[in-house]
């Protein structure tokens, strides 16, 4: 290998020259351009004959130097003239990064266009919302063109598979709820209470309410990435060109398994979460499971298993459209396909809790208490 | 033409085998690249054409076979033995493989930053500055998201990044796949006018047979597990490998060379 770049300062008939030995490549200059900026005043020539190799970097470091001192370049062989040559002609300003807005300016602009962003998610939503009620319609006018086994086998991913994580994350939040209701009410000496609170908030609430944030992340984004993914790569185009709707083949089928599976997995969820509190009782206070099962037929009203029923399908449509809006958003970009799912989960949750808590004051003045 | 007995090959490839489960891609695979050419390695779908540039490159390890790039062993060795070696290479994926929060010039600037920490902001700024142009961009891409580059710019950004090193030896993985035929013979200008000017040796994966005609030294040709014969496209018509005849002879084969012909006469080149 050649040795490293190098260069010595001569006079020749009374003007200053600079001599560059050595290999003027990117693995050899070094510190090269740092001491050239050290060099002052003007040159009248650079001098390559003796350098030994020369690249891009080594030709656009000497052409600078020459083009700031005013200098010739004199000794170039073959091989560097035409590299000086051709950064020459790709000597143009290139901006490295696009020009920074004032940070005042830039704060407005961004809120003005998240707030817009937001507009017309919501509106898209609902104009999504109803396109699939009238794909719904249609179905129901000719019901030969639904899919049923396209709806059988998300009940399957949606549902059955659901089945295992959703009974476990129940029963460890039926036993958290037991165990944190007997602490606190112990110091009232009505532990028996507690009784009341697993019964009546998982029914009314956190069965269905956990199962829906399940739902949202183990669902509501699987819409989000499988129909981002089938836009990307024309999918859904491709039949849409056949004929075949894609509200009716892709969402319906996916948005009707979120609304039929939710109640039924809301009720699965309660259900084991009241068993959990009722292991947690039976072997910490040492109360049997019948004692524990006919205080809970006391007190809680049949109304509260309502509340919890009537909830779920509506969280349910809300998981299954929001999960295949978002997917239907995506345009042509794989990173969009993340950013879209991940949206579909947040505003799942979101508009879930939203939803939730006018349930809450509606059940409360029709006197579902 | 550049005597190829006196130098050693640049790339070296012997007994190459590679595998997916009970699929068998290559075996006993052998090729050399030398200094200076544009080899051109065709093969049909499946050949496991992108399969043998990712073993050169290390991405990929093989079942069995050795791999020297500049004389330097490529299998077994971690990424900090063979840093000297991949300094002198670059490499352009099919997509470009842009970093996607990065502008392009910041792309172009990422190798330099990884091998040369020491240079001075304001040269590696200068130095992205004329590789995107030298590459053939508008400077006004340079500060511009890959996300806002139509296909050609988005290749033009990912060879303007494989040749920030000024790397000797340069992987271009189906270059001109997706371009219009304007964008890919300026595509093809570029990489002779690069190979010239550079000095560079190109490791060219296509399947456009007008490239092949307008700039390959030496066309390699990948089937039935190997490559079953090295050399000019003329030296390849001479052979009597069905694949070949068809490739090179088709409709498709045929209309590439005349075009070339055609070129040949009007540029008067011989």
């Amino acid at each position: 290998m050649a040795g490293s770049a190098d260069f010595v300062e001569e006079q020749d008939a009374g003007a200053r020259v600079i001599r560059f030995s050595g290999a003027l490549t990117l693995a050899q200059v070094q510190d090269l351009p740092r001491r050239l900026a050290g060099v002052g005043g003007a040159v009248a020539a650079i001098d390559l004959s003796d350098t030994d190799r020369i690249d891009t970097i080594g030709a656009w470091i000497v052409r600078r130097f020459a083009r700031e001192h005013g200098a010739e370049i004199r000794g170039a062989s073959e091989d560097a003239r035409r590299l000086l040559e051709e950064v020459d002609r790709a000597d143009q300003p290139v901006k490295v990064r696009p020009d920074q807005r004032p940070p005042f300016t830039r704060v407005l602009d961004e809120i003005g266009a998240a707030t817009a962003q937001a507009g017309r998610t919501l509106l898209g939503l609902l104009a999504f919302f109803g396109a699939m009620l009238v794909a719904l319609g249609a179905v129901i006018r000719h019901p030969r063109r639904f899919r049923w086994t396209a709806l059988v086998q998300r009940l399957e991913v949606v549902g059955v598979s659901a089945l295992g994580i959703i009974g476990l994350m129940s029963f460890l939040i039926g036993i958290v709820i037991a165990q944190q209701g007997a602490v606190q009410l112990q110091q009232f000496g009505a532990e028996f209470l507690t009784i009341n609170l697993i019964g009546r908030i998982t029914l009314r609430e956190l069965g269905v309410l956990m199962t829906a944030i399940m739902i949202a992340g183990r669902s509501g984004s699987a819409f989000a990435a499988q129909l981002g993914t089938m836009k990307i790569t024309e999918e859904v185009d491709a039949m849409r060109t056949i004929g075949v709707s894609p509200m009716e083949a892709l969402v319906l089928p996916r948005v009707l398994s979120t609304v039929i599976m939710m109640p039924l997995l809301g009720f699965y969820s309660s259900l084991i979460a009241i068993i959990g509190g009722g292991i947690l009782w039976w072997i910490t206070l040492d109360i049997p499971p019948v004692s524990f099962v006919q205080r809970l037929r006391e007190v809680v009203p049949i109304t509260d298993l309502y509340v919890g029923l009537i909830k779920a399908p509506v969280f349910g449509l809300i998981i299954g459209l929001t999960g295949c809006f978002q997917g239907m958003q995506v345009e042509s970009d794989a990173e969009q396909v993340g950013l879209r799912t991940t949206a579909a989960v947040v505003q799942a949750i979101f508009l879930v809790i939203v939803i939730d808590a006018f349930f809450a004051v509606f059940f409360e003045r029709i006197g579902w208490i | 033409m550049i005597d190829f007995d006196k130098e050693p090959p640049i790339i070296r490839v012997r007994g190459l085998g590679n595998s997916f489960g009970e699929q068998v891609v290559h075996e006993d695979l052998d090729l050399d690249v030398h200094r200076g050419e544009i080899i051109g390695v065709v093969g049909g779908s499946g050949t496991g054409k992108s399969v043998l540039m990712r073993s050169i490159i290390g991405l990929q390890t093989p079942d069995a076979g050795e791999i020297e790039v500049f004389g330097e062993p490529i299998l077994g060795r971690d990424l900090d033995e063979t840093v000297n070696v991949r300094k002198q290479w670059g490499v352009l994926f099919q997509g470009g493989a842009l970093f996607s929060t990065l502008t392009v010039a910041e792309n172009v600037q990422v190798p330099l930053k990884e091998f040369y920490p020491d240079l001075s902001p304001e040269l590696m700024n200068e130095i992205a500055a004329y590789k995107v142009v030298m590459t053939g961009l508008p400077p006004e891409a340079g500060p511009k998201y890959p996300a806002e580059l139509s296909g050609g710019m988005k290749k033009r950004a990912g060879l303007a990044r494989a040749l920030a090193l000024d790397p000797q030896l340069l992987f271009l993985d189906e270059p001109t796949a997706g371009l219009d035929p304007i964008g890919a013979q300026r595509f093809d200008e570029l990489t002779r006018s690069l190979r010239d000017t550079l000095g560079l040796t190109v490791f060219l994966i296509t399947h456009d047979l007008d490239t092949l005609y307008a700039i390959c030294d030496r066309v390699a040709v990948l089937a039935d597990r190997k490559v079953i014969a090295v050399g000019t496209i003329d030296e390849l018509l001479a052979l009597d490998h069905p694949w070949i005849q068809e490739y090179f002879k088709g409709p498709r084969g045929r209309m590439a060379a005349i075009a070339e012909d055609r070129r040949q006469e009007t540029e008067g080149v011989h």
